[in-house]
């Protein structure tokens, strides 16, 4: 449970950092007038939208450092045999980081108001991430095809969840893409459409954030790397 | 008093009295059915919230009837046989601690108050906000459906620790635990849903005036709660997959290999004890999600109650945060039987004990904040007291539980149920009732009529002791918990016996007396006496709107601005012994003022 722990530590610290500039220290009881640092005014709701995917990517982000948590724990016991990882899963973590980087393009192409640019990174980005799901599926096939069943043992198990539940975040998100592109196609203006590419592209660098923790992990460079630190320091 | 300015002025707006944060684009309902059934109105998801886990409560009730009649007279109810009486107990405890408690704090409480008290118009996603009820509804009907699928609904009990749950022979093994697993999962898809709407609206939707440092108790309270919430229940979902992918897939997460019955079980490799780890990470925060809640409630209440500005805000402050940040690192005092590392039990017996002390500074500060109030034995006042007694009752019981060497001798006896049902049952049920006590006039314009809330105050406190204080006697002679019936049993004196009869005629009485509380909310929305906008004469600004109940968008034309903390009460030299958040100062150096004497 070390990999929640200090992931929890971070966001305390976060929220500690927030509370203390929010003046926690205030005596309230000894002001009277409008006091206080507000929010700027923001017709348009964005600073709210950025703030409730920042909140949900913390929940994200708790999801994940569980599962992971847990891995480490079961994979900690001596009688763990690992998947060996098929090939394909580089290719699509490629494809995922193109995705991201296609989304990132149309962001920046929506600041500028350049609307073709955003619309071509628009739709790279979702071929990008639909074929990262394909690849994950060819992956589940190949795994399958060699003999890694899902209720073989633990460790198999664990490779199809974490993976499982990337995915399902993907998808999710590929949700929220479509209905963007859906409003895009419908000729809404660049400027509407900025908020919601903008998050997106957050939740994409996310989500690769995370796939590349999870890659890291299943293929143990993570415990490698911690074996070699060890060493270091012993 | 002095006006003064923090921070930075906002950029576009100098000096404006509108709302900062830029006003909502507020929902318009256009038929009955968007306003009243899928409805975006926060107030109006509350009230469904609220009547939804009532209604679930009910069941858990009749289910907590049916076990005590089994315990006091076995073999009474001839259809109770072993198989019901854990699917009861199971059901009982889930249906208590995340279908009716955290569902009314947070869905209820957390819907109608943040809005209101923060003076906002509404929730920041109201769309988002309507989906999370009828997701929580769904999650309710399937977990009541586990009664009518073949086999029954689990009975594992409520932490539904493998590998029994799972196993046959267990109780619902074939479909109830599936439709609890999946029941749960919803559960925590709607959770995260009005989640975050309630932590953003505070962050994003206070109005002008509202710091942080002005927020009432409760908000507080709702707010780290949620946020705590928000981080643990993943660990339930996960866990909740993981389960599900052994019993449906047959992966083996959490199942050993292991003999049933004489026959292999089709699993190998899985841990138990993994299970444990990931439910207590949810579960002791748990506790918690449910408890500051109702530190905050009760924190306000207290204050209203007594006339009298809550002592030591900024500390109050501190410590809900401190104790949501601690409450993290207390999970496995949940498992000192479970085998683990000794060193480990140090260290969570060291947590647990150090939570105590923000705690305890709670509770200090309730009761010097009524040191020397205008103390009003209102309804209201009464349940928080009755919380403020019972919640350091079941608190010192856990001092108890948290020690290692205390905790193995009396872990799984029904000293433990008592502990839980005191510091988690019977304590914020406490404040759930003055928290309606106090709200419903603002709810619905009518006051609840007070005998008849004195008589369900009394019962209830009383007929809770009744119950409760006698089971940690049971416990200490060594009683089991979750025994259908304890037979001849040498350690088990007859005394038991007789207790276990006292113990159930008072549950009945105290399940019973919950109805006359259903029926004063029945009775009262028609003939209550009318309540007008403050009848607690309260600061805080729920109570300063323009209509009572509140409309639609809460606030008229103009949204308020806040001026003063929440606990501006019998200030010195003020008119009246309230002095709401939304009226300007008028820094009169008022003689005998700490401000005049030169305290800052």
């Amino acid at each position: 449970m070390s990999l929640i722990l200090i992931f929890l530590a971070v966001v305390v610290a976060i929220a500690f950092g927030w509370l203390w500039r929010q003046g926690i220290l205030a005596k309230p009881w000894l002001e009277t007038g409008v006091v206080g640092r507000f929010p700027a005014a923001d017709p348009s709701g964005a600073r709210v939208a950025k703030v409730g995917l920042a909140v949900f990517l913390a929940v994200v982000g708790s999801l994940f450092a569980l599962t992971v948590s847990a891995y480490l724990m079961r994979a900690s016991l001596g009688d763990w045999e690992a998947v060996r990882m098929p090939g394909i899963l580089w290719v699509n973590t490629g494809v995922l980081a193109l995705s991201s980087l296609a989304l990132e393009t149309a962001r920046l192409a929506a600041v500028r108001g350049d609307a073709e640019g955003m619309r071509a990174g628009l739709l790279a980005a979702g071929a990008t991430a639909v074929l990262f799901l394909v690849g994950q599926l060819l992956a589940w096939r190949q795994l399958h095809a060699e003999g890694y069943y899902l209720a073989t043992n633990p460790a198999n198990a664990f490779f199809y969840l974490i993976t499982a539940l990337h995915g399902a975040h993907v998808a999710g998100g590929l949700a929220a893409l479509g209905r963007v592109t859906w409003r895009m196609e419908r000729g809404a203006a660049v400027a509407q459409l900025r908020l919601g590419i903008g998050l997106c592209a957050t939740y994409w660098h996310a989500l690769l954030l995370i796939w590349l923790v999870l890659l890291g992990l299943l293929t143990n460079w993570v415990g490698d790397f911690v074996a070699v630190c060890r060493q270091l320091l012993t | 008093m002095v006006d003064v300015t923090h921070g930075e002025p906002v950029p576009g707006v100098p000096g404006s009295a509108a709302h900062e944060g830029g006003e909502l684009d507020l929902y318009h309902p256009k038929s009955w059915v968007t306003k009243y059934v899928f409805s975006q109105d926060a107030k109006v998801i509350a009230i469904q919230y609220g009547l939804t886990a009532m209604a679930i409560g009910l069941v858990a009730l009749v289910l907590s009837w049916l076990m005590r009649l089994q315990l006091a007279f076995p073999g009474l109810l001839p259809f109770l046989d072993a198989d019901h009486y854990y699917q009861f107990i199971t059901m009982h405890g889930m249906i208590m601690v995340v279908y009716l408690l955290t569902a009314l704090f947070l869905g209820g409480f957390g819907n109608y108050l943040i809005p209101l008290m923060l003076g906002a118009r509404d929730m920041m996603f109201p769309y988002l906000n309507m989906l999370s009820y009828w997701v929580y509804l769904v999650a309710v009907l399937l977990l009541v459906s586990g009664f009518f699928v073949p086999g029954g609904p689990t009975g594992a009990g409520w932490t539904l620790y493998p590998p029994q749950a799972i196993l046959a022979n267990t109780p619902g093994q074939q479909w109830g635990i599936i439709v609890m697993l999946v029941s749960l999962m919803l559960f925590i898809i709607g959770f995260t849903m009005g989640g975050l709407n309630y932590v953003v609206t505070v962050l994003q939707g206070r109005t002008r005036g509202m710091t942080l440092m002005r927020m009432p108790l409760t908000i507080w309270g709702i707010f780290t709660a949620t946020v705590m919430a928000l981080l643990a229940f993943p660990a339930l979902f996960v866990g909740s997959v993981m389960m599900l992918f052994d019993r449906g897939l047959g992966t083996s997460f959490f199942m050993p290999a292991i003999v049933v019955t004489g026959e292999q079980a089709p699993y190998a490799g899985g841990s138990p004890i993994l299970f444990q780890h990931l439910f207590w990470f949810f579960g002791h925060p748990e506790v918690y999600i449910v408890a500051l809640p109702a530190f905050g409630i009760v924190s306000d209440l207290i204050s209203t109650h007594a006339r009298k500005n809550i002592f030591g805000y900024r500390m109050m402050v501190w410590a809900i945060v401190i104790i949501g940040a601690l409450s993290f690192v207390v999970w496995a005092h949940h498992m000192y039987v479970s085998g683990m590392n000794p060193g480990f039990g140090f260290f969570f017996a060291t947590t647990t004990l150090i939570i105590a002390v923000p705690t305890a500074l709670k509770v200090y500060n309730w009761v010097l904040t009524l040191w020397r109030g205008d103390i009003h034995f209102t309804v209201p006042m009464l349940f928080a007291l009755g919380f403020i007694v019972t919640f350091i009752n079941g608190g010192l019981t856990g001092l108890f539980l948290g020690n290692v060497v205390v905790d193995v001798p009396l872990s799984d006896t029904m000293f433990v149920v008592a502990h839980f049902h005191m510091v988690m049952g019977v304590a914020p049920i406490l404040v759930i009732f003055g928290g309606l006590y106090h709200w419903y006039p603002k709810i619905t314009g009518r006051m609840l009529n007070p005998t008849l809330g004195k008589i369900h105050f009394w019962i209830t406190f009383l007929g809770a002791y009744a119950i409760f204080f006698p089971m940690h006697y049971l416990g200490l002679l060594g009683v089991p918990r979750r025994y259908y019936e304890m037979g001849e049993t040498a350690f088990v004196p007859h005394s038991v016996v007789t207790l276990n009869i006292f113990m159930t005629v008072a549950a009945l009485v105290v399940g019973a007396t919950q109805m006359l509380f259903l029926f004063n909310l029945a009775w009262s929305l028609r003939h209550g006496r009318a309540a007008g906008g403050n009848p607690w004469r309260a600061t805080t600004l729920e109570w300063q709107t323009p209509e009572t109940p509140p409309a639609h968008g809460n606030w008229g034309a103009e949204l308020p601005v806040v001026y003063r903390w929440a606990y501006d009460y019998s200030v010195p030299g003020a008119a009246e012994d309230f002095v709401p958040q939304n009226v300007p100062g008028r820094d009169p150096d008022m003689p005998g003022h700490p401000v005049a004497e030169g305290a800052r």
